[in-house]
């Protein structure tokens, strides 16, 4: 039930491993899969580990091990703030309350419009470049201030 | 521009432009001459780890192990499979070196994990990248491409006979992973809990494969060292602490970001590079050495210099060069409610010291935030300490003790203060300005 595309991404992650180590390219495969229906259902974990041939239970320890998958539906964009202490220093706790408040919103939450998902995160290994945020797991915003923070909410349609 | 200052660089050397990461920028820069010289020239195994010996390299990830003394230990003459894997899963709070050297260096990488595995006798490696960190996954995946096209990876390097193919994994969020034989376990696509040791990866590592484990900043300082040679490598440090360095700083200073320095540099120097204290405010502690590594007063760290044993005999760690400052608008109870926190949510569950332990010490940390502290508190969180220590299969459940001792014996009164009075030391409206948050736009 996955696309054809997300297929051939997760084959060209198999062929990074030896040939009898499929498992390997399961947290690859998961987030691909991620990418693909915004979030995973217990189906897609096991269409997952089925085409990786490994028992579903496996790829399901996997999924609920790593922070960054989701295994309840989330809104458009998920924005992940980081409040752990370098950030904190430099106003990440402020950031996440500047958010929750403009969002109306706390941690865990969604927007009514479904439009965004807060999650407090941890350590991103960006601390220099702090108050810091992730987008959908990808983009990476630094030096979140209230002004960028105004602006990032305006682009998040 | 990420490398904000540097003294006598070597990774961060001539880093300046948006194309200095890719490979011809690195080979116009001298990049990928040391592969070449020892390909051509047919160097032994033993004469590379002989000179990465020499230049008392030490483990740049954190636990500053020699590497040379690491890459003997692997069975290099005996046939069959192994492994190099490059430990780029930088989640310890307060380190983010490694991401720049991915993204300013990825081929120093490269080349230095090449090297390696022909010291090694190595055709494969593996390179685990950071989940929260995308671009930096992307453009490295780039880099891989850029070095098998000019013949630097892949079946036969420069007709040398030497086969060394190299690929990317990437994380997915999870702190502990950053533990070597963890990070087997989440690359054979497990959930990452650490191995019992013994058996040390050098004999049974990747699939089982006798493998060698290294930090980014570690791979990517070899191609310098059989460059300069391991004696001049170790001179640009100090004696028994090889080398320059690159130290995150963060916190509450000017110019948080990435520098590059001899290891014996003054603290004082380091802190001035970084354009000195937010505010004009005075140091009241620092983590030297990311998260896990002990606190240390101001006093004490004005008198460090940025090396292995300078750090160790203040009673911290420099670990992976994590530099995190605070001033005195911090409240420690807060700042350690805030790192209990992670450790707790970090725990991997294997065992039941660390699983339970560091659930304890963040619930009882944050009742003294809270106003909720009881008089017996400190005691409780020291014998928790101590039940967790040592009693572990990996170190995680030690680096959540570390920071709680160190804060209480070092900031003892704030402590009692919080737990007697309900309340900080530092008043709550104090703590915001240090943050500079609400500032920034004004």
């Amino acid at each position: 039930m996955l696309t054809s595309e997300s297929l051939k991404k997760i084959d060209r992650e198999i062929a990074k491993y030896p040939a009898d180590q499929k498992q390997s390219a399961v947290m690859a495969a998961l987030a691909i899969a991620q990418e693909e229906k915004g979030w995973l259902s217990s189906e897609a974990i096991e269409c997952v580990a089925n085409y990786l041939g490994m028992a579903p239970v496996a790829a399901y320890e996997v999924a609920t091990f790593y922070n960054m998958y989701d295994l309840k539906p989330v809104g458009k964009y998920k924005v992940s703030v980081c409040t752990n202490l370098p950030c904190m220093l430099s106003g990440g706790v402020d950031a996440g309350e500047y958010l929750k408040s403009k969002l109306g919103i706390g941690y865990n939450e969604t927007t009514p419009d479904g439009l965004i998902t807060l999650k407090e995160g941890e350590c991103m290994g960006a601390c220099g470049d702090a108050p810091v945020m992730i987008v959908n797991n990808r983009r990476m915003c630094s030096w979140m201030n209230p002004e960028q923070i105004d602006q990032l909410l305006a682009e998040l349609k | 521009m990420a490398i904000l200052g540097a003294i006598n660089p070597m990774l961060s050397l001539d880093l300046d432009g948006d194309n200095a990461w890719r490979l011809t920028d690195y080979v116009k820069r001298g990049g990928y001459s040391a592969l070449r010289r020892i390909l051509e020239e047919k160097q032994t195994q033993e004469f590379v780890i002989n000179e990465v010996k020499k230049s008392v390299l030490r483990g740049r990830g954190g636990a500053g192990f020699p590497t040379g003394l690491k890459w003997s230990f692997m069975p290099r003459s005996f046939p069959g499979d192994k492994y190099v894997v490059c430990n780029s899963d930088e989640g310890e709070p307060g380190t983010f070196k490694d991401r720049d050297i991915l993204r300013y260096n990825p081929h120093s990488v490269i080349e230095g994990m090449a090297i390696a595995a022909y010291a090694m006798g190595a055709a494969r490696g593996y390179n685990y990248i950071h989940g929260e960190v995308w671009e930096i996954y992307e453009r490295f995946e780039e880099a891989l491409d850029e070095a098998r096209a000019a013949g630097f990876l892949g079946r036969n390097l420069l007709a040398s006979g030497f086969d060394f193919d190299l690929f990317a994994h990437h994380g997915y969020g999870a702190y502990i992973c950053g533990e070597e034989t963890a990070l087997l376990e989440s690359i054979e696509g497990k959930k990452g809990q650490p191995r019992f040791k013994p058996p040390f990866p050098a004999s049974f590592g990747l699939y089982g494969k006798p493998t060698t484990i290294n930090n980014t900043e570690t791979f990517a300082s070899i191609p310098y060292i059989i460059n300069l040679g391991g004696e001049t490598y170790l001179e640009a440090g100090k004696a028994n602490n090889g080398g320059t360095k690159l130290f995150s700083i963060s916190g509450h200073v000017n110019r948080p970001g990435n520098y590059e320095i001899p290891l014996g540099t003054p603290f004082a120097t380091l802190l001035e590079m970084a354009g000195g204290m937010r505010g004009g405010r005075q140091l009241k502690a620092c983590i030297p050495g990311g998260s896990s590594s002990p606190v240390v007063p101001a006093a004490a760290m004005m008198e460090c210099t940025m090396d292995y044993d300078s750090i160790s005999k203040a009673g911290s760690m420099l670990g992976s060069g994590a530099v995190i400052v605070m001033d005195e608008t911090t409240c420690m109870v807060k700042a350690l409610e805030r790192l209990s926190f992670f450790y707790y949510e970090e725990s991997c569950g294997q065992c039941t010291p660390c699983r339970e332990g560091t659930n304890w010490l963040y619930r009882v940390v944050h009742r003294i935030e809270t106003g909720r502290g009881r008089a017996d508190d400190l005691d409780l969180l020291s014998s928790v300490t101590t039940n967790i220590m040592g009693r572990t299969i990996c170190a995680l459940g030690d680096a959540a003790s570390m920071p709680v001792q160190s804060f209480i014996k070092h900031f003892h009164d704030e402590f009692a203060y919080h737990i007697e009075h309900k309340k900080c030391l530092v008043p709550v409206d104090v703590q915001r300005a240090g943050s500079g948050f609400f500032t920034a736009t004004v």
